[in-house]
């Protein structure tokens, strides 16, 4: 990719970039904003970052975010990587073209009707709302990325490895946790960190299954917008942007890797 | 080294008792059939080829020894015991892949080192085993080094001492040398040989290359279509070959059709429209009728080529032109087109730098063969 962008293409490029960042650009450069007035410019300063660490409601609703995220994503990629195995594995198993549909199905379906119909099963089985419902709600959201991510991996993988493993004395079992699992960690790390930021960020169903005392980051900044904005908002909101912006960008880069390891490694 | 492996040949042996036993073994997924009803028995210490094709059922095969795959009919015995249900980590069998499989996130003596440590062994005898295992295969200073870091023979070597180091009774190879260079090859094969006579293991390799199963093995199984074609030494393949498969699948052969006239005084006579005369054969064993429609099977460096007419009473004369001429430095090809259309292949060795007078393109030639040069194989 030596060529020179071309005057249109640079054109584009800018356009379509502001597009998508420049609404984010301007809340981040406004957490820095010494006034008090969210749209105008006063000066630079931390101080809302420092308002912010003082307000234990947002702190709160921050630490509730945090273990949810951490619970649902390590639920998800537990189940989604046991999907994974079992849809490249067990050759064309009754009903295979059914089940990957249905693990994806959860990726386009639009995020009300999960959360609405999440919110029916909850009230049905005569769970009460709260953390665990919202936790349990983000698994069901963020494990079909995980089994996307570990799926692809293992399309390349070459299973004389395993096979390998197993002539040499290794019973399956062994053979998964020796071989199996060090080289497809990487992309497990991957769907991690993206069922992590996604759990991270959701506000939809999380308002459709959240409870007393569960009030996740997202509603938090969402009903505080509507009191009127404020500049310590924004201050958390470039946090949570900050932490999102490094797990997909780590994601990408395990998955590139061990998408270029299984190529060097295939002969 | 020669007379000894002469003197090796348990299979004739009537008393021997085989290592490896196939028993009716037939091998079916889904509806198309790998291997076909076939029995095969390999002795101890022997260098066993299986030759064939691709798709003929060799890998299969070599899959149910290892484990990964399982009979559909039949029985393979390993040393008297039914290999059947025993899972491929509890054989004391193991195998070099075609593809090498070594594991890329662990070093050279790792690797080397895995199935030792499968064994529970103590770590001082791992240690000792890779390093002879690294000296075996002249690893030693790239033991740390990891796979992807390696070149092709070297990545070769590694996966033989990583199936060797558990001193298994039997090793298996699949295509050991199919992604060398023709140079690396030919050193590697001596070396297999070598290192398989040292260690008194028994080799089974397949292979689809007939050089290197005619240059390692002591016997040589050809597979054809699930079936044995033949199980013989790389001698008696080549200069017996049962069937036409085999004469034209290992070296190169000219086969003449024709039909059987008759005997005399123990020759075979048989007419063919390649020559005026009828050929005379000389393959005793073969037992045929009058009339019966054969295939003589004559090897291209067992056929001589001259300008000069032979004598009237030289045997199986052809005649026809010179239609192509290759050198190759050790041999020449002529290929002669004879009066029927038939294409011979004729080679010669150069056993002198310069020749007076040499064969020239389009000239009219006469090729001849003794009697004992040709195999009669029955249509």
């Amino acid at each position: 990719m030596t060529r020179r962008l071309s005057l249109f293409n640079l054109t584009s490029l800018i356009f379509g970039f502001a597009f998508l960042y420049l609404p984010i650009l301007l809340l981040v450069v406004y957490s820095f904003n010494a006034s008090r007035l969210v749209t105008v410019w006063g000066g630079f300063s931390t101080q809302w970052y420092g308002a912010l660490f003082r307000n234990e409601a947002l702190m709160e609703a921050a630490w509730v975010t945090l273990r949810i995220a951490l619970l649902s994503a390590t639920l998800a990629t537990v189940l989604g990587t046991l999907a994974a195995l079992a849809l490249t594995r067990y050759g064309r198993f009754f009903g295979r073209t059914l089940f990957t549909g249905m693990v994806y199905a959860p990726m386009v379906m639009p995020e009300v009707i999960t959360g609405l119909s999440l919110l029916l099963f909850f009230v049905a089985i005569g769970l009460d709302r709260g953390f665990w419902t919202i936790a349990l709600a983000h698994t069901t959201l963020t494990m079909c990325f995980v089994t996307v991510v570990v799926q692809s991996r293992l399309m390349t993988f070459d299973r004389s490895l395993e096979e390998a493993a197993m002539d040499l004395g290794a019973p399956p079992l062994r053979t998964f946790f020796a071989v199996t699992l060090p080289l497809i960690a990487p992309s497990i790390v991957a769907g991690f960190l993206l069922a992590f930021t996604l759990s991270l960020d959701d506000l939809v169903i999380a308002s459709f299954n959240t409870g007393p005392g569960a009030t996740t980051l997202p509603i938090k900044i969402y009903s505080q917008v509507r009191l009127g904005l404020s500049p310590e908002v924004n201050a958390a909101s470039a946090i949570l942007i900050g932490i999102v912006t490094l797990g997909v960008v780590v994601a990408t880069l395990l998955t590139k890797r061990s998408a270029a390891r299984a190529r060097r490694d295939g002969h | 080294m020669g007379a000894v492996r002469r003197a090796f040949a348990p299979w004739s042996d009537p008393n021997a008792k085989p290592l490896i036993s196939f028993e009716n073994i037939t091998k079916r997924f889904g509806d198309a059939v790998a291997v076909d009803n076939l029995s095969l028995n390999i002795f101890e210490g022997e260098f066993f080829c299986l030759l064939g094709p691709s798709g003929c059922g060799k890998t299969t095969l070599m899959r149910m020894l290892a484990g990964f795959e399982q009979p559909t009919a039949g029985r393979i015995t390993l040393a008297g015991q039914d290999l059947a249900g025993v899972p491929p980590y509890r054989r004391p069998v193991n195998m070099m892949f075609q593809s090498y499989a070594l594991f890329p996130h662990m070093s050279v003596e790792k690797n080397i080192a895995f199935g030792l440590k499968q064994d529970g062994l103590p770590k001082a005898e791992i240690t000792s085993r890779v390093e002879e295992m690294l000296r075996l295969v002249q690893l030693e200073r790239l033991a740390k080094r990891y796979p992807s870091q390696l070149s092709g023979g070297q990545r070769q070597r590694v996966a033989l001492a990583r199936a060797l180091a558990k001193r298994p009774k039997l090793l298996l190879l699949d295509e050991p040398l199919g992604a060398l260079d023709k140079k690396l090859r030919e050193a590697t094969q001596f070396e297999l040989m070598d290192i398989q006579h040292e260690l008194g293991m028994t080799f089974v390799v397949v292979t689809h290359d007939q050089e290197e199963a005619m240059t390692m093995a002591d016997r040589i199984a050809v597979m054809d279509q699930g079936h044995l074609a033949q199980v013989a030494t790389p001698g008696e393949i080549y200069e017996q070959p049962k069937t036409r498969f085999i004469a034209e699948f290992v070296g190169d052969v000219n086969i003449l059709e024709g039909n059987v006239m008759g005997q005399e005084n123990g020759l075979w006579r048989v007419q063919t429209p390649s020559a005026d005369a009828p050929l005379t054969i000389d393959d005793p064993d073969e037992v045929l009728h009058s009339g019966q429609a054969v295939a003589i099977a004559v090897r291209p460096e067992k056929m001589v080529i001259q300008r000069d007419p032979p004598g009237p009473n030289a045997r199986n004369v052809l005649t026809g032109e010179v239609w192509d001429i290759g050198y190759l430095g050790d041999w020449t090809v002529y290929r002669v087109k004879l009066a029927s259309g038939a294409i011979l292949r004729v080679t010669r060795a150069n056993a002198s730098r310069f020749v007076e007078n040499p064969i020239d393109w389009d000239e009219q030639v006469y090729v001849t063969f003794a009697p004992n040069a040709a195999v009669i194989l029955a249509e």
